[in-house]
């Protein structure tokens, strides 16, 4: 893990204002943020680990704990709030028999919200890697995740 | 200068004219966010297929979004001898279909069409342009969007893009910082700020090294204007950002970007690499001396980043906290200390226009205090839902029931909701109203960025305020007591209300701790947080009532208000809710009237749904009274 982490940073120079843009490119390629990659980012740009946990604590993009192989995010932003968005949550909390934010203990999804996707004309709206689903019923829940685990 | 860039747009001219050939048909394809969650990408596959099964040449490219959402997925195709024909509700099996009879055969399927944008008639279909959707729309931000392909430099400059840049590399500073004055522009972020005023402050600060930073954090919850731009339109941002430079005199730029919008990413960094090819950044821009260097940074998923001192921070790898007053400006102290010039994706959108077609064109829309136009992302319970982009000073009321096409399933308009987290809820009586930034202040919303919600009878207010503190306290920093704690208390009380443990005093105690969180907060997303709260009980106050005194919800959608049972009566046992309902709560024999097992219920309201208008034994009930008499008081309800 570290070697691939130091690999990850070559790209970078090192410069301490790189750090998000680092948890990013690390986060990418190895799924989260394992405490390795949180010590090279240190080591690295030569904050310390506190502040490189810090900044990677404030923002709701960065995970410290291996996410499943698919991640749904369900729209909870207003437009798909007010056309019951946690309708389709409650549904997909019950189909993959996690809560929000978990993982299945497969490691095949991972359940996430979002506030919004900036698709609200198609309200509401799932969202499954990067591709949204729009116009979302829970009775399509099933064939999204069907379609999403089609491609692995 | 101007001859250097004329060898360039001779050399767009010429590629776009090769690829566009008089004599083949084009068929363009929305293929923005929305248009790819309607299935725009496989709908292009289909139609290629199709076009090389029958050995057609033609050119399919993807365009932009043309704000018409609801209508999405579109496709146009410009056939030569005809005008260009817009087609709705695209699905690739129709799209097949389409180029058979259009391409293949010589029908334009009116059927199938939404509209034209020929000047002549067009028998059976109607002019795009006289579509109510578009009545009294202008279209200055989104002039491009769904016209040309968003990836293709080529396409911009054709349409007169960078032209404005030649214009401004060739006078001084302050004589483009007077033309942005003169204009009136304001920043389209929310605020409403003077734009020519903070990029007069910034050439005035002193400093080695100056920023530009484009705000495209667009974290509002329910609008989409900014990211549409960015698919839609790239390079007239980008273009707007390097006359900023110009004028203040930075040589570095920051596209500060959501996380969640990686097409708007992708085609930003397409972009600045094509205007980088072409001289149009870079070094030495067109031989005028001007160095300007661009780079697109990708948020990380924080609310309170979309604040300037927050996003600087951010930008800098740390905790993106909005610092308290007294600060010194961001136009002065901002970036790494230095002077930085921070404007929305939309303001920058604006600036190359003003340049070309001058201040007073654009003083000339809109409204006097408030000039040019606004861009709105209408969603919600309406019938017409996407991007509009009306002049400053129009009537909600017409905004939302003649180009929005109001409230559909025949449902009752209740309230609209704008500016987000930080505006409010205005209702029937209100929507006479101008939209400009001042007006929509004073009655207690504002203009945000431009969401726009409609809500009808079936949304509950208090769930709205509810889910919008919710938000809040989510994306609170947490670093100043009021909005910490102070939200979560407002929270907690709402969240009591919908749960049918409203007090007494619950009303006059939400409107003394909003005051306060306003009065004491450090940064606008506390001192915005309470407007969705107040404004709910400034105009909808009976329905926080009906929540505390009675324990109803009038709009059936509080959980634990509600209840859904069936009428014995009418029940005629077709097991129809039994084989729907996705938790098995509902039992009964065959032809016997079948129950609701309580308990179990989520309160989806399939069974609602699903029961035949001719029977009508489903029902949902609300009220203390009601959910006695069906054997339980409010508070006892398990959800
Ligand atoms: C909590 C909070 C969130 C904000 N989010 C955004 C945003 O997403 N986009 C934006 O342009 N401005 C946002 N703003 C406003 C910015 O602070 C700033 O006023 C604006 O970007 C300035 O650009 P303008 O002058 O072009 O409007 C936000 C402000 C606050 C307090
Ligand atoms: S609210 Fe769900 S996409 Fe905007």
């Amino acid at each position: 893990m570290r070697e691939k982490v130091r690999e990850i940073l070559t790209a970078f120079d090192g410069d301490k204002s790189q750090v998000i843009p680092m948890l990013q490119a690390i986060q990418h390629e190895v799924g989260y943020l394992p405490e390795e990659g949180m010590e090279e980012v240190a080591s690295y740009t030569g904050l310390r680990r506190s502040k490189v946990y810090g900044t990677a604590t404030f923002y709701s993009q960065f995970y410290f704990t291996p996410q499943g192989d698919h991640e749904i995010k369900v729209c909870l932003g207003t437009a798909c709030h007010v056309k019951g968005a946690m309708n389709l949550m409650d549904t997909l909390e019950r189909e993959l028999g996690i809560r929000c934010g978990e993982t299945t203990t497969d490691n095949k999804y991972s359940l996430k919200r979002v506030n919004c996707v900036g698709s609200c004309a198609l309200a509401p709206v799932v969202m499954v890697e990067d591709h949204v689903y729009g116009r979302v019923e829970t009775k399509h829940v099933k064939g999204v995740l069907d379609k999403s685990a089609a491609s692995v | 200068m101007q001859q250097v860039f004329e060898t360039i747009a001779k050399q767009s001219r010429a590629a776009w004219k090769a690829l566009h050939r008089e004599d083949i048909p084009q068929i363009l394809i929305g293929s923005a966010t929305c248009g790819r969650g309607t299935g725009a990408l496989d709908i292009m596959r289909a139609i290629q297929r199709k076009l090389d099964e029958n050995g057609i040449q033609a050119l399919v490219k993807e365009v932009g979004c043309i704000g018409m959402c609801y209508a999405e997925a579109l496709v146009d195709i410009i056939k030569p001898g005809f005008p260009r024909i817009s087609y709705s509700q695209m699905t690739p099996e129709k799209a097949t279909e389409l180029v058979e009879s259009f391409l293949v055969g010589d029908d334009p399927r009116p059927d199938m069409a939404l509209g034209h944008f020929g000047d002549q008639a067009l028998e059976g279909i109607p002019r795009l342009y006289e579509l109510p959707v578009f009545d009294g729309q202008e279209r200055v931000i989104l002039k491009n969007c769904g016209h040309i392909d968003p990836e293709s430099i080529d396409e911009y400059i054709l349409q007169g893009g960078y032209s404005g840049l030649v214009k401004s590399l060739e006078s001084q500073p302050e004589e483009i910082i007077e033309k942005v004055s003169q204009s009136g522009l304001r920043g389209r972020g929310g605020a409403g700020f003077p734009t020519g005023r903070k990029w007069a402050s910034c050439l005035r600060a002193q400093g080695d090294q100056k920023y530009v930073i484009c705000n495209a954090d667009e974290g509002d919850p329910g609008a989409f204007m900014d990211r549409s731009v960015l698919e839609g339109d790239p390079h007239s941002v980008i273009e707007g950002m390097i006359i900023a430079g110009y004028a203040i005199g930075a040589t570095r730029g920051y596209m500060y970007v959501r996380a969640e919008y990686p097409l708007a990413i992708f085609r930003l960094k397409k972009a600045i690499a094509q205007a980088k090819e072409r001289n149009l950044l870079g070094e030495n821009i067109l031989g005028s001396g001007f160095d300007f260097e661009l780079e697109v940074f990708q948020g990380a998923g924080a609310f309170v980043c979309g604040e300037s001192t927050a996003l600087v921070l951010s930008i800098e790898g740390n905790r993106g906290m909005p610092k308290p007053l007294p600060r010194p400006r961001t136009t002065e102290k901002g970036l790494w200390d230095k002077p930085t010039l921070l404007n929305n994706v939309k303001t920058f959108s604006m600036v190359p226009q003003i340049m070309n077609r001058g201040p007073q064109w654009f003083a000339g829309i809109g409204t006097e205090g408030s000039p040019g136009t606004a861009v709105f992302a209408l969603t919600g319970k309406i019938e017409r839902s996407g991007l509009v982009e009306v002049p400053m000073g129009m009537e909600l009321r017409r905004i939302i029931e003649k180009i929005g096409g109001g409230v559909p399933d025949g449902r009752a308009f209740k309230a609209v909701q704008t500016g987000g987290p930080s505006g409010g809820c205005l209702p029937d009586e209100m929507l006479s109203l101008p939209v400009d930034f001042d007006t929509l202040d004073r009655a207690g919303s504002m203009m945000g960025s431009g969401g726009m919600v409609v809500l009808d009878d079936s949304t509950c207010m208090v769930d709205v305020a509810k889910y919008f503190l919710d938000f809040t306290c989510e994306e609170s920093c947490g670093q100043c007591v009021p909005c910490r704690l102070g939200t979560q208390q407002m929270l907690a009380i709402l969240e009591d209300i919908c749960a049918g443990q409203g007090r007494e005093g619950d009303i006059e105690q939400l409107l003394a701790l909003g005051e306060s969180i306003i009065k004491t907060s450090i940064c606008g997303l506390g001192k915005s947080a309470p407007n969705p709260v107040l404004s709910t009980i400034k105009y909808f106050r009976d329905e926080y009532e009906a929540h505390i005194k009675e324990k109803r919800c009038p709009a059936l959608v509080c959980h634990r208000l509600i209840l859904y049972r069936i009428d014995e009566e009418k029940c005629s046992g077709c097991g129809l809710c039994l084989r729907s309902c996705p938790v098995q709560a509902i039992s009964g024999e065959k032809k016997e009237p079948h129950q609701i097992a309580d308990e179990e219920c989520t309160r989806c309201g399939i069974c609602l749904d699903v029961c035949p208008d001719r029977f009508g034994a489903v029902e949902c009930i609300t009220g203390q009274e009601n959910l006695a008499s069906s054997g339980r008081d409010g508070s006892e309800c398990p959800h």
